[in-house]
């Protein structure tokens, strides 16, 4: 135990949550704080989406992923984080132990005395969606197109598909387009758009991109290279619609198909993971079921916006370093469960405690099940009573609603048991 | 003349307001539905000179990676990215390089600015 190096608060992952986390735990007065990046170089998955609209909801600025993510590097540096870059975390344990390999550093163990997990999350592959046919070249995740087309100057084909209509689906679609591609298909299984609505003006209309809702693939044709897909229609239960086939000749097919938090560093650490979310269960300082162990970021649920994630990590950043400063797990109160209810999907934090009030608002964020295309009430009950709500002009599952909880609610809280969050039709 | 309505989806923030646009030919009368004042302003731009961001890449010799990400200094004009685009595919930069380094001064005469969208440090050959 005395040999490894002692930290006082180690981030796994410099993403846009880890970056936050470490500046904030930093600030708040964490001494030593440690991020540990597997990539050569701090920003995460920021540096590949080259693409603006980064920063607008939150800081009020529209900046490209890398200038946004170089805003927090910068910081980083100045406020005297300390990286530990090209090193590939191995296993952490309860006792927040961990094990790292790095071509630089060889074989280190480390002690931390507060843990911020910022892994991420990965995309959904093809297995993920067992896609039948034979297995060649040219399937991939539209992250993996975008790492390449961005960052290291390949073209993955000429001729594309794409199946999702996500958020990174439909920029790689644009992003192909203007390096002189053809997109022939941006294809939907769901009734509705899956990213967010601006991407599918800025990105499919504005090229001309051809969006086919309820449709999917239902097979790559072609042995040794993609030569084609087979698309087809579904049904309400999402059965293909026999007569609707229809064969669109491409090279590549190009995955957009959603996103699953990156939870196995977690999961040995023996940190509870919620099944919805696939992150784990957290309260609102963003600490795990492992006192010590916190999480922000992707790695905790799928965001759709970076400025959350930075937000996230500079609260679980700042819980981490109250810990260690004060031995404390920034909350001392009792919790209170918080649960998705009506035509809610799931809902972070999963546990609320009334006298983190005190510092200031707690922000619940939630995604539907169902769109409602109308104004609806986003509420917050404890049984029947209701205790707050918020309205919204319409709810979609692509969207987050985030719904503030304000310090006044403190007692009425205090008084509540389990609370539930519900959105209904005005 | 009649006055007709049409809906434009504002890209401004991520919220995406469907407006609906009240217009007699070329005169806008009445932007509705729009979230802000800014879904106002895009209704007036997006039907009289629409304009995009346009974020892209160049070539970089001596950096870490071989494309430099860059981004226009504003939004620009929407039927002129192909041409845009076209010029920037002849463009090679030198590492080092700043972020908000201007890369391609006043594109294709239009007074926007190419401008690096990150710092690339040269990167030395493997010792």
């Amino acid at each position: 135990m005395s040999d490894a190096k002692q930290y006082d608060v180690v981030v796994i992952g410099s993403g846009p949550g880890g970056l936050a986390a470490a500046i904030s735990a930093k600030k708040t007065g964490a001494d030593r704080v440690l991020i540990i990046e597997r990539d050569v170089e701090p920003g995460g998955i920021l540096l590949q989406c080259i693409h603006n609209g980064f920063g607008v909801e939150v800081f009020k600025q529209d900046l490209p992923g890398p200038a946004y993510a170089q805003r927090f590097i910068d910081e980083a540096f100045q406020v005297g984080v300390e990286f530990m870059l090209d090193t590939m975390v191995l296993e952490i344990t309860r006792e927040r132990r961990i094990t790292a390999v790095s071509r630089k550093h060889g074989f280190v163990e480390l002690q931390a005395r507060a843990v911020v997990l910022a892994m991420g999350c990965r995309e959904r592959t093809r297995a993920q969606i067992r896609l039948p046919g034979h297995r060649p070249a040219g399937v991939y995740t539209a992250g993996t197109a975008q790492r390449w087309v961005n960052v290291e100057g390949y073209m993955p084909g000429k001729r594309f598909v794409i199946l999702g209509s996500g958020d990174i689906g439909m920029i790689m679609a644009r992003r192909l387009t203007y390096e002189g591609a053809k997109v022939e298909r941006v294809l939907e299984v769901m009734p509705y758009l899956s990213g967010l609505t601006r991407n599918y003006v800025q990105c499919l209309l504005d090229n001309d991109i051809e969006l086919q809702l309820r449709h999917t693939v239902r097979r790559i044709l072609g042995k040794n290279r993609v030569e084609a897909v087979e698309a087809v229609a579904v049904d309400e239960q999402m059965n293909y619609i026999p007569g609707t086939e229809e064969i669109i000749p491409c090279d590549t097919l190009l995955l957009s198909v959603g996103l699953i938090p990156e939870n196995e560093l977690s999961r040995q650490a023996g940190v509870a993971i919620d099944p919805i979310t696939g992150g784990p269960f957290v309260d609102d300082s963003f600490q795990t079921s492992v006192p010590g162990i916190f999480s922000a970021g992707n790695v905790v649920h799928v965001y759709d916006l970076v400025d959350w994630v930075t937000e996230a990590g500079l609260t679980a950043g700042k819980s981490a370093a109250r810990l260690v400063r004060s031995g404390l797990a920034a909350g001392d109160g009792p919790a209170l469960p918080l649960k998705a209810g009506e035509n809610v999907r799931y809902v972070v934090p999963h546990t609320l405690r009334p006298d983190h009030l005190a510092d200031g608002d707690i922000r619940v964020q939630l995604r539907v099940r169902q769109p409602l295309e109308r104004p609806v009430w986003v509420e917050l009950r404890s049984g029947d009573k209701l205790l707050h709500r918020k309205g919204e002009p319409y709810a979609r599952p692509g969207e987050m609603i985030t719904l503030p909880v304000r310090p006044n609610l403190m007692d009425e809280l205090k008084a509540a048991g389990e609370l539930t969050v519900a959105v209904v039709a005005r | 003349m009649p006055t007709q309505m049409e809906k434009v989806i504002c890209v401004t923030c991520p919220k995406g307001c469907t407006l609906e646009v009240t217009r007699e030919a070329e005169t806008i009368l009445k932007v509705e539905k729009a979230g802000c004042n800014r879904g106002t302003r895009y209704a007036q731009q997006e039907l009289t000179d629409p304009r995009r961001m346009v974020a892209t890449s160049v070539r970089i010799r001596g950096g870490l990676h071989p494309l430099l990400p860059v981004h226009t200094s504003a939004p620009f004009p929407k039927p002129r990215i192909r041409e845009l685009l076209e010029a920037l595919r002849r463009v090679e930069v030198q590492a080092p390089v700043e972020l908000n380094q201007v890369i391609l001064p006043d594109a294709l005469g239009t007074g926007i600015d190419i401008r690096a969208s990150r710092s690339m440090a040269p990167v030395h050959s493997a010792d």
